[in-house]
């Protein structure tokens, strides 16, 4: 696949220095300092409202910090031109939501939009290149199918072929597989990871669940309150102290034979009293 | 554009709307033919005199009188069914139009205002006033409309839509008191509210025909931004589209579009809605495809109406009533049709 990596970079790929961020009033995330690197998969989790998905909508420059650096390949993100940064970075949303009955292929081909000039039409190289994302994410069957009538599954599977045509350095997963079932998460996550192992592209992902995390990710940054708690190495910084310091549940972390990673196993700590729900 | 779009919808659309317009000029009062009609505007376009043996008073009524008035209603028509096409594309909602934002109750407002003024005795020329009182009213609205929306820094077409229907409750308030104060005269601001393409001249093609032509242009330019737009902001954005510089061009290009037709014809309701709908259902969602699409589809569509009502009916309805009339029942149709097809309605 034609990746551009003539535009390769040493160095991180992200370096946010003492970034801050707030909604109006309310902080979401705070005095976050953190390298990310090509050649890991990195995962970002941490529990609802801490901040994860906003610190990817910063690392896409969908938001720009209020206050804080955050560099993309050595260079400011705010000074990259959108146009260039689309054919860099593409985001697969948690809810791919799509208003009008375009059809699966319309909805994909519009990966193309950051590599085509305004009127030109798609090449025959492009129109390849849809055939085989759409194959590779199981919709070839679908492509004449208006997304407003697919199931929440295929929608998101459409999502991941849209950004594959998209042909990104990096792809950023915002919990993408958070509305599948356990067989199309783990096929999805597959065929990301395949193209993320023959180093065609770099992943970023925020995930819900560490288990999948677990067999994703080689990095995994926590996040608590808008702060990173903990970061590392997957097999170093997923342990029960962690999950504990993050999630305040308990946990058991073991290497699986079975799955060939680590896996967790919860339960709330035994002084727990259930809380209100403020 | 793919081309097989455009030889199978564009160009029957555009030669139905060429031989149509034809036809309408020979319908009315005289009876002129189709070659007697190409030959008056052939001759008037040279700058020549009427062409022999034809009526010099059917080639001054097909020139000066019926043609002005049925390319306003071609131009109209397109402009509505464009800007229409826009706003459901904008606002990601197929009900929405210029009504659902407040723009042409701005417009009526402007109107209604300046006819009041007269009756009041403010010594106000109407063929100039009406037309700028209305457009002020139209951007005004959207301008007040944007204001309230502004809190939500992506300009989320649930806070358009909500701040357009509030601003358009109060502005229908402030025309019923208008209409109050009309008094006696209140026939005048009803008969404009009630839309009429009646005395429209080459003065008013001059205005609308860039307008179509420039607004037209330059929203196709954004068509392709406008499908992605359809997949929500972050993604949009995400694929390199300035989601809120684009929200904000095309709202006030669409504005200025309604804004000019509703300045000449007075309100006509329904095309924008029913035009942008009708295309959807028979072409598809793309925009690259709907926007040219509707222009000549709302242009043939108010062509039909305002013909039937000049020359077919026997007492001329207000056009507005008539595509109100034609058209809410056709749109409940297909409303319903949809909802029994399946699937999201839309």
């Amino acid at each position: 696949m034609a990746a551009p990596l003539s535009e390769q970079h040493t160095g991180p790929l992200w370096s946010l220095s003492e970034v801050h961020f707030s909604y109006g009033d309310t902080p979401v995330l705070r005095d976050i300092s953190l390298s990310l690197h090509s050649g890991q998969c990195t995962g970002i989790l941490g529990p609802n409202g801490s901040g994860k998905t906003t610190l990817l909508d910063l690392l896409a420059g969908l938001q720009a910090p209020q206050s804080g650096a955050i560099k993309f390949q050595g260079r400011p993100l705010s000074a990259w031109p959108k146009k260039h940064l689309a054919r860099l970075l593409a985001l697969v949303p948690q809810d791919f939501m799509v208003r009008f009955g375009f059809s699966v292929r319309e909805v994909v081909e519009m990966g193309l939009h950051p590599h085509l000039h305004r009127f030109a039409s798609p090449s025959e190289a492009d129109q390849a290149l849809i055939d085989q994302v759409l194959a590779a994410t199981g919709i070839a069957a679908l492509t004449d199918r208006p997304v407003t009538r697919l199931s929440g599954g295929e929608k998101q599977r459409v999502a991941v072929a849209r950004a594959l045509a998209q042909r990104p350095t990096v792809l950023l997963l915002d919990e993408a597989t958070s509305n599948l079932d356990i067989h199309h998460s783990l096929e999805l996550l597959h065929l990301i990871r395949n193209r993320f192992e023959r180093q065609e592209i770099q992943v970023v992902a925020v995930m819900h669940d560490l288990n999948l995390a677990a067999f994703f990710c080689d990095h995994l940054i926590f996040l608590k309150e808008g702060r990173v708690i903990r970061q590392g190495p997957t097999d170093e910084v997923l342990t029960p102290a962690t999950i504990n310091a993050v999630y305040g549940v308990e946990a058991e972390v073991s290497a699986s034979a079975f799955t060939q990673c680590r896996q967790v196993s919860f339960r709330l700590p035994s002084s727990h009293e259930p809380q209100p729900i403020s | 554009m793919n081309r097989r779009a455009v030889s199978v919808w564009m160009l029957p659309l555009v030669a139905v709307l060429v031989f149509g317009v034809a036809l309408s000029a020979t319908l009315g009062y005289l009876d002129v033919s189709i070659p007697d009609v190409f030959a008056i505007l052939i001759a008037k376009l040279r700058g020549q005199s009427t062409p022999v043996g034809i009526d010099p008073v059917a080639a001054t009524v097909v020139a000066d009188v019926r043609m002005p008035r049925i390319l306003a209603a071609v131009l109209v028509g397109g402009l509505l069914g464009v800007s229409g096409t826009v706003f459901q594309a904008i606002l990601l909602n197929p009900l929405a139009d210029s009504y659902t934002l407040g723009i042409s109750t701005g417009a009526a407002f402007g109107a209604s205002l300046v006819i009041v003024l007269q009756i009041f005795g403010f010594a106000l020329p109407p063929g100039v006033t009406i037309p700028i009182f209305a457009f002020g009213g139209g951007i005004g609205t959207l301008a007040v409309v944007l204001f309230l929306a502004a809190g939500d820094r992506s300009l989320s077409s649930t806070s358009l839509i909500l701040a357009g229907v509030i601003v358009a409750a109060i502005l229908s308030a402030a025309i019923g008191f208008l209409k109050f104060l009309a008094d006696e005269q209140v026939g005048l601001i009803i008969f404009w509210l009630m839309g009429s393409l009646a005395g429209t001249s080459w003065a008013n093609i001059l205005l609308l025909a860039p307008a179509a032509l420039l607004g037209t242009l330059l929203t196709v330019y954004y068509s392709r931004d406008l499908n992605i737009m359809a997949t929500g902001d972050r993604a949009a954005t995400s694929l390199g589209v300035n989601i809120v510089r684009l929200r904000l061009a095309l709202l006030t290009v669409s504005t200025l579009m309604t804004a000019l037709a509703v300045s000449v014809s007075g309100i006509i309701g329904f095309v924008g809605l029913i035009v942008p709908h009708m295309l959807r259902h028979l072409v598809g969602p793309d925009n690259r495809l709907l926007i040219p699409l509707s222009f000549f589809t709302g242009g043939l569509l108010l062509l039909v109406a305002d013909t039937l009502t000049r020359a077919v009916l026997p007492v001329e309805v207000p056009i507005g009533v008539l595509t109100a009339l034609l058209g809410g029942p056709f749109f409940c149709f297909l409303f319903k049709k949809r909802q029994r097809d399946g699937g999201a309605a839309f």
